[in-house]
């Protein structure tokens, strides 16, 4: 045994869980045990978890780290580990062919980490590993050697700005609760990641616990908070947990609690669980749910740094934004301008999905054009099919067409063509994806997730997403098409928060690049053949092998056939499910 | 006082009132109850929301203007199985409605219902479960299934159905 | 005071007055509905609407405060244009059956079509519906006419401090309800009624007769239920009351309880005593106030001179002012000569 170092790191985020993490792990655990190496090594042997690092979709990924030299292997499963074992550790020849491909390393060498950094390094549960790559030192800095007013300054220098959709500089907001005279102030972290097709918050949270905590604890200090609150969503529960437990680790090294670091400053951090309402990631209707009401939001002024949680001061920032503050309090306000475009400075995070072939979660300047994120760290598209459009923003967003693919990505460009940056979701849609289906999804979403509160958005959005639904069963008509164009425009101008105001956004978007699109449902066709409604299914007799296969799959018992000979499609029976035309090998069913 | 879901609200006092009573005094407490009671329950029992109410003088329309505002509440009892499938972005573009069909149809769930009258199962959707990247994404009993094909999903829940029946 | 234009003309108000109020202070109409000037504004009806320069979005003027210098326009062309949308989807989402609603000549929502010229019901699709569960004899609920302003909410939380009601459910689905939308159990007070500017609640009592060609009449007057004294008003046809509403201008703010409100079928009823009743042998004989009167200042004065003042007492009323019930007592130490004086709120 030559080896006087060896180190396994599993990725145990959601995804990395999902694909079996636990399973790999415990393999490795019990048969390093078992083949007597972890007493061999000199430096020590150690196998742990880390969180996320981004390309979820090759799960589950582990690092093989002999004497400092590492490999990283691609879907890994349990019964994978003894060969690992076996070739690479004892007989010190990596697995050539499950060893990542060049696209893991395109993936990642077109990004730049910054929150992501330590995500995927270290492990989340170990307050020492965090410590061990510089953490809590922005936070001793800042509580032993900066003047409030110079954290804020450093902030304000920095150029961030919120991450969590609107994009409201961070350091300003700060100042703002700074000069509100309170008994009692707070500061909440907003991890209640509601966009369908976001999980940076998740991530982060899953990954690095601690850079959280560092940053909550920082504007704390600087605008003189008592009380953190981190708002999270239950749907999380891995984050949840690890959180609580990075808290209690933070309790005991005395990074919270009473007289933090001999400064005579306290501050502490309570978790509350968000109950599953997405408007509750609007600040006012967050601060509700905080207070035990329905999340419903309040006109704004007052704005929560001047009144907010039980009226107090209240400044409200998300998970990303806080996650920034560490490395940009260690690192200067100036290395953080470094990156990205005049207005929007830094990096952002986004969830790259879709019909993408490296799906998963990114971390990029800003200013990076979508190209670059789509073809290059994105792989392109799934299956070799061609690019539509990309969605950026989530429910409040909008749709990027091809000719705009060089934009850069940062708050004004895409505030620019009718999109936002938002919490950072960018979903890939290919061919197959019909955009008015798109909306639709959109709008279902947004109009299920009001609160009701106020008229535009309560009834607005119901009428909108009817209208959709009328176009896409085919019943659509002109008239549909102009009454929906000025009923999201006023839906958009009368509503109380951002969630209605925003809402109509995907329509506008699509009908403002696809009308086409929407033109031809009016006649009864879906281009992209997504709307079940307007599909019919047949079978080419000719193509037909009669192997049976979608008289199988086929949940109603429309498709008859003897074995070996063609089968047929009874149409009064056919519901448009498209199993037969999923399952078909031989092409011979048809859709239109 | 039984409730036509068999609810008995005189055997579950004693667990109820050590449930109520830590957050005596405390603001804003009306979410964190709700759902300690849904993790005691499994769901809201009407008589066990009003008896907290009435304890800790909070009016009892709070609580169900709470329990009814928030997706995570139940107030009828759920299956012994919970099949979630989730319905994100990513999983949408990527066919979760298909899933979604097909075991609506699989478990024979008439519209507006979501658990089968067996009580075996539970059918439910949710926004996003932040697990992009392997979708479609469905979880049974908690457990993950990533980049999930609704025949696979169904042959899953059918399993499980058949194991129920010899239990 | 605070110094901003509406509509270009110049207005001057306290120091924390929303844009609504500083408008309607200088004579200019902004529709509202879920606005009401005793409650907490609530901004979820959004056709108080304006535009305020430098702010690009439309902001609600009951919610917001006034501020030195801003420029506020409460009549563009785009904010009729939002307002007549609101007013549409509104009217998309209610039973549009005025002519055979209770509460036509009373509603604010009919009221704001004309004011805002809609004519039609642009939008078709789901309406919500609900079961009606309405035991109670004082109430009407007709939630689908319900257009969600949370006025009897607040009222009943803010002012009541009851919280009998409250939204439940979310987006589309929302509703106001009892608990477990049970059957209303509560005291009845009617403060909901009193608020809600539409026919979704109603006084069960109200009178619903036709009485062509009586002439309606509005009559100022004072609750007799007890000393509060609240100030009413008498919804007269003809000889029939109609209903009971109460006036924001009085020292009650227009708030009553279940007895002022509801309780009013006395005065019409048969059995009402009109004259004071002597009882003459067995029978009880209607006398006129100076015969009863001198009757029972004899009857007094014969029975303190026999038994002496201690065996007399008096029972004063609930119902009556305080300065009745000063000027009772007075009566009964000073003429009488007892301290035995009670009310009957103790018995």
């Amino acid at each position: 045994m030559s080896a006087k170092s060896i180190e396994i790191m599993v990725c145990m985020g959601t995804g990395g869980i999902a694909a079996g993490g636990d399973l790999v792990m415990d393999a490795f655990y019990s048969q390093l045990k078992a083949a007597g190496l972890e007493a061999n090594v000199q430096k020590g042997c150690s196998a742990h978890k880390v969180g996320c690092r981004g390309l979820c979709a090759k799960d589950v990924l582990v690092d093989v780290i002999v004497d400092d030299n590492k490999a990283t292997y691609e879907y890994i499963k349990e019964d994978m580990v003894e060969r690992l074992i076996e070739e690479h550790i004892k007989g010190g020849k990596p697995v050539e062919e499950w060893l990542v491909k060049e696209d893991y390393h395109n993936f990642h060498d077109k990004q730049v980490k910054v929150v992501l950094a330590d995500c995927g390094n270290i492990d989340p549960e170990s307050i020492d590993a965090y410590i061990g790559v510089e953490g809590y030192k922005a936070q001793e800095k800042v509580f032993k050697n900066l003047a409030p007013t110079e954290t804020i300054e450093i902030i304000k220098e920095s150029g961030l700005r919120g991450r969590g959709g609107a994009g409201f500089p961070t350091g300003f907001k700060w100042e703002l609760c700074f000069k509100n005279e309170s008994d009692q102030k707070y500061i909440i972290c907003n991890a209640d990641e509601g966009d369908p097709g976001a999980f940076m918050d998740r991530s982060v949270i899953e990954g690095n616990p601690h850079s959280v905590i560092e940053g909550m604890a920082i504007g704390a200090f600087s605008f003189g908070a008592s009380i953190g609150y981190v708002y999270i969503r239950a749907e999380y529960p891995l984050a949840v947990e690890r959180l609580y437990l990075a808290l209690d680790q933070a309790r005991q090294k005395n990074f919270l609690g009473k007289n933090i670091l001999g400064t005579g400053f306290d501050f502490d951090i309570k978790v509350k669980l968000g109950a599953g309402a997405f408007v509750c990631g609007e600040e006012t209707a967050l601060i509700a749910s905080i207070e035990g009401e329905r999340g419903m939001p309040r006109a704004k002024p007052p704005f929560p740094v001047n009144s907010g949680l039980w009226g107090k001061p209240t400044v409200i920032n998300n998970v990303e934004t806080l996650a920034n503050i560490p490395a940009i309090i260690r690192n200067g306000a100036e290395w953080f301008a470094s990156y990205g475009t005049e207005k929007s400075k830094g990096t952002k995070v986004f969830a790259l999905t879709g019909k993408v072939k490296n799906s998963g979660l990114i971390e990029i300047p800003m200013g990076t054009t979508l190209r670059t994120i789509i073809f290059d760290i994105g792989g392109g598209i799934e299956n070799d099919k061609k690019f539509k459009a990309v969605q950026t923003g989530g429910p409040s967003g909008g749709c990027i067409t091809e000719d705009m693919l060089d934009l850069n990505v940062d708050f004004e460009s895409l505030a620019k063509v009718g999109s936002i940056v938002g919490s950072g979701g960018m979903i890939v849609l290919d061919e197959d994806n019909c955009m008015v289906d798109v909306a639709k999804y959109f709008l279902q979403f947004t109009q299920s997730e009001s609160c009701g509160k106020c008229v535009p958005c309560r009834i607005g959005t119901k009428r909108l997403l009817e209208i959709l639904e009328k176009i896409t069963i085919g019943e659509g008509t002109a008239e549909d098409l102009v009454r929906l164009e000025k009923l999201a425009k006023d839906v958009q101008s009368a509503s109380l928060c951002g969630l209605g105001m925003t809402a109509p956004n995907p329509v506008l978007s699509t009908l403002k690049y696809f009308r086409d699109e929407y033109e031809a449902h009016l006649e009864g066709r879906c281009p992209a053949k997504a709307c079940r409604q307007l599909l019919t299914y047949t079978i080419d007799a000719e193509a037909c092998t009669g192997c049976g296969a979608c008289k199988r799959a086929c949940p109603t018992g429309a498709i008859t056939g003897e074995k070996k000979k063609p089968h047929a499609l009874d149409q009064e029976l056919c519901v448009k499910c498209g199993a037969c035309f999923d399952t078909c090998k031989f092409n011979s069913v048809g859709r239109e | 006082m039984q409730s036509q879901t068999g609810f008995k609200l005189a055997t579950s006092l004693d667990e109820l009132r050590e449930v109520v009573d830590k957050y005596k005094d405390t603001q804003g407490t009306t979410i964190p109850i709700l759902q300690d009671i849904q993790e005691h329950f499994g769901y809201l029992p009407e008589e066990a929301v009003e008896w907290a109410a009435d304890r800790l003088e909070i009016p009892r329309s709070k609580f169900y203007g709470v329990a009814t505002f928030y997706s995570q509440f139940y107030l009828t009892p759920r299956g012994k199985n919970i099949v979630t499938v989730c319905s994100g972005t990513a999983c949408h573009v990527k066919g979760s409605e298909k899933i979604l069909n097909r075991l609506t149809r699989d478990l024979n769930l008439p519209e507006g219902q979501n658990t089968t009258d067996d009580m075996i199962f539970t059918l439910e959707k949710v926004n996003c479960v932040g697990a992009c990247s392997i979708a479609p994404v469905v979880i049974i009993n908690q457990k993950v299934n990533g980049k999930a094909a609704a025949s696979k999903i169904a042959l899953q829940v059918k399993k499980l159905g058949k194991e129920e029946d010899q239990a | 005071m605070v110094k901003l234009t509406i509509n270009g003309k110049e207005v001057q108000v306290p120091k924390d007055t929303t844009v609504l109020v500083a408008a309607r202070s200088a004579g200019i109409t902004i529709p509202t509905l879920c606005y009401h000037p005793r409650l907490k504004p609530n901004g979820g009806c959004r056709l108080c609407v304006v535009e305020v320069k430098n702010i690009p979005r439309l902001v609600s003027s009951c919610t917001t405060p006034v501020s030195e210098g801003m420029e506020v326009q409460t009549e563009t062309a785009r904010l009729k244009e939002v307002r007549a949308t609101i007013m549409k989807l509104l009217l998309s989402d209610h039973p549009v059956e005025c002519i055979n609603c209770r509460a036509t000549d009373d509603c604010a929502l009919h009221e704001l079509t004309m004011f805002l010229e809609v004519h039609e019901n642009e939008f078709t699709g789901e309406r919500r519906k609900y079961d009606t569960r309405d035991g109670n004899p004082f109430i009407e609920r007709n939630m689908e006419k319900c257009i969600l302003c949370g006025r009897c909410v607040s009222v009943c939380e803010e002012v009541q401090g009851v919280g009998a009601i409250d939204f439940a459910y979310r987006g589309f689905k929302s509703k106001v309800c009892p608990p477990f939308e049970k059957d209303l159990d509560c005291e009845f007070c009617g403060q909901c009624v009193q608020v809600c500017p539409t026919g979704a609640l109603l006084g069960k009592m109200w009178d619903r007769g036709l009485r062509l060609g009586q002439e309606k009449k509005a009559v100022d007057t004072v609750c007799t239920y007890c000393g509060t004294g609240c100030n009413i008003t008498l919804n007269v046809q003809g000889q029939n009351i109609t209903k009971v509403t109460a006036s924001e201008r009085h020292w009650n703010e227009g708030w009553l309880c279940v007895k002022g409100r509801f309780g009013y079928s006395f005065v019409t009823s048969p059995e009402r005593l009109t004259e004071p009743l002597i009882r003459k042998g067995k029978e009880l004989v209607e006398v006129s106030w100076e015969e009863a009167l001198d009757y029972t200042a004899e009857r007094l004065k014969a029975t303190k001179e026999k038994h002496g003042e201690d065996t007399i007492a008096g029972l004063a009323s609930a119902r009556c002012t305080n300065e009745e019930n000063y000027l009772f007592q007075k009566f009964m130490r000073g003429a009488v000569g007892t301290n035995n004086v009670d009310h009957c709120a103790r018995l």
